[in-house]
């Protein structure tokens, strides 16, 4: 049996895989499943705010052939009635990484604060999400903004700080190294890519908010390329995620360089056991091919 | 999602309606499915007809239900699914308890079980006697019909669990094998009470604030539960062992409110 254990950015995980930010990650309870049941490394929560925020209209998802379009709009109950399901999150023995949006560097920093104190392993920025307004994408397609915020909460936090990147930017390693100059511990790459579904039979868009991010399948290429850009460039682990359902798949990822990967839409097609199928595949391929541990494929496709 | 055409409309009660349209899915009794009314809303809804033609049946609640209140037949609308699980049938005697619209989720149920082979008995519970949905349809199939109204205008006056109460003490009835339950949830968790303390399966339908209906998004979470990826149906045993089930729900942001 190939060795998974892994240790990212300080994080000691049984495994290399990690629930995706966005995904059933909204009660304590679920993300104990995921993590008891579901056989996850490690799990991120959803992206929490500063207030509650009912997110966008319905429907605020659709599945397409090769993916899932989402514009959920960063629903959450609020840092302040997180602590609870927190709480029972690591009660499950295995890290819990809490994902933050804000739309300034000073209210990231705040956020961060308040999430540690909630007893997060490590913080996931969200900087990504590519379809509610003044958040995510907006604050995270500038390297100069992304600096500040990380280096705003880098003079607060104690625990490991995450960055989640959008490929949706010309260079993403050119991002990834603005965040690690100002200290960031680990890049999270990609978050979903903007996209829109229209039904023709009634010539509409089907998400309320129009624009939504698409994941699954259809962006694991774009996910892989981005992990070997910013692992060529950066010294920081890279986290990545992306179109991954299969142990195949997450190798794929490992030998772009990625340390760890993450599962969002992966659920959908493998259940909320998701994590233990791919760590089989990811075992059961090591071992038919002579790798015994995580550090004999993280990084192989760049090796000369 | 499938693009489907209003074919009928049927007025159930003075404020539940039944939207048919054409659409030959087969779906498990207590499915449900994601119905997209264009530029206003997607809401899950209970399948209430199978067949040729699919149907949901609809009280008027809000926003999304008004707009389906609105539909004609020729309208065009988006169906996802069948989703969920369903119930799963088991023995000869099953008891089916509806509260308000609740009933629509039991109708393929009770038709597939008298199908089967079943003894039926369906007890009906509303505010007041016009408000009693499907109690002509249930009947025609054969089902055993009890009543109960808030107003006493038909049957037992008052809820419909205490009528359910009296109607397994009844002593020249046999013990149902199972019972099937939806309608708001203080009544469904007096039903799981119930059936726990009489020893009788019980498997009720939950409804709860919902919005990917395929078990990613987290909104409709209960406890270690999503309602669209490991519900709708819930056993009795299942549901007892949520600490909020009975007490509180999740808005739309995920917080706790009470349940209203």
């Amino acid at each position: 049996m190939a060795d998974l254990r892994t240790r990212v950015a300080g994080l000691e995980m049984e495994n290399p895989t990690m629930l995706a930010s966005g995904i059933l990650g909204q009660t304590g309870e679920m993300l104990l499943r995921i993590i008891k049941e579901g056989g996850a490394g490690a799990v991120v929560t959803k992206s929490i705010g500063l207030g509650p925020r009912e997110g966008h209209g319905s429907p605020c998802l659709v599945e397409l052939e090769n993916g899932i379009l989402n514009a959920m709009g960063l629903p959450n109950p609020g840092i302040e009635e997180f602590g609870d399901e927190m709480r029972i999150a690591l009660s499950g023995g295995a890290p819990v990484v809490g994902s933050i949006f804000a739309d300034s560097a000073e209210n990231f920093a705040l956020l961060a604060g308040k999430m540690e104190r909630l007893g997060a392993n490590a913080l996931e920025l969200n900087l990504s999400c590519p379809h509610a307004d003044r958040f995510g994408l907006d604050v995270g397609s500038d390297p100069d903004k992304v600096a500040d915020i990380v280096r705003s909460v880098k003079s607060t936090a104690k625990i490991p700080v995450f960055a989640k990147l959008s490929p949706m930017v010309p260079d993403i390693a050119g991002i990834a190294m603005a965040a690690e100059d100002a200290g960031c511990d680990a890049i999270v790459a990609v978050n979903t890519l903007r996209a829109m579904k229209i039904e023709v039979k009634v010539g509409k868009p089907v998400l309320r908010n129009r624009v939504g991010g698409l994941s699954g399948p259809a962006i694991k290429p774009v996910g892989v390329r981005a992990v070997f850009e910013i692992a060529g460039r950066c010294k920081i682990p890279v986290i990545g995620v992306g179109g991954i359902s299969t142990g195949e798949d997450a190798l794929e990822y490992m030998m772009a360089g990625a340390a760890a990967v993450q599962i969002g839409s992966g659920v959908r097609y493998r259940g909320t056991d998701a994590f233990a199928k791919v760590c089989g595949e990811m075992s059961n391929f090591m071992d038919a091919n002579g790798y015994s541990k995580l550090s004999d494929v993280i990084g192989l496709a760049r090796r000369v | 999602m499938e693009i489907v055409t209003v074919s009928g409309i049927i007025n159930e009660t003075n404020n539940i309606k039944t939207i048919k349209f054409k659409w030959a899915a087969r779906p498990e009794p207590g499915q449900f499915v994601m119905v997209w009314i264009p530029e206003v809303d997607e809401v899950p809804m209970s399948l209430s007809y199978s067949g040729a033609e699919g149907g949901i049946t609809v009280q008027d609640v809000g926003e999304a239900t008004w707009a389906l209140h609105g539909l004609k037949p020729g309208d065009k609308i988006g169906i996802t699914g069948p989703l969920g699980n369903g119930f799963r049938l088991k023995g000869k005697e099953i008891l089916a308890i509806g509260g308000g619209s609740g009933t629509a989720a039991l109708a393929l149920a009770v038709e597939r079980a008298i199908a089967g082979g079943c003894n039926v008995r369906c007890a009906l519970g509303a505010r007041t006697s016009d408000e009693l949905l499907f109690r002509k349809r249930f009947t025609d199939l054969g089902a055993d019909m009890f009543i109960a109204t808030d107003d006493g205008s038909d049957g037992h006056r008052g809820f419909v669990t205490q009528l359910a109460e009296k109607m397994l003490a009844m002593k020249n009835k046999k013990k149902p094998d199972l019972i099937i339950a939806c309608g708001p949830e203080p009544m469904l968790k007096a039903i799981a009470e119930i059936a726990k303390n009489a020893g009788i399966e019980c498997q009720c339908s939950l409804e709860r604030y919902m919005k990917c209906g395929i078990g990613l998004c987290g909104s409709c979470q209960c406890g270690r539960y999503t309602v669209c990826g490991d519900g709708p149906v819930f056993t009795g045993e299942q549901l007892l062992g949520i600490d909020d089930f009975g007490k509180w729900k999740r808005d739309a942001s995920g917080r706790k409110t009470g349940l209203s």
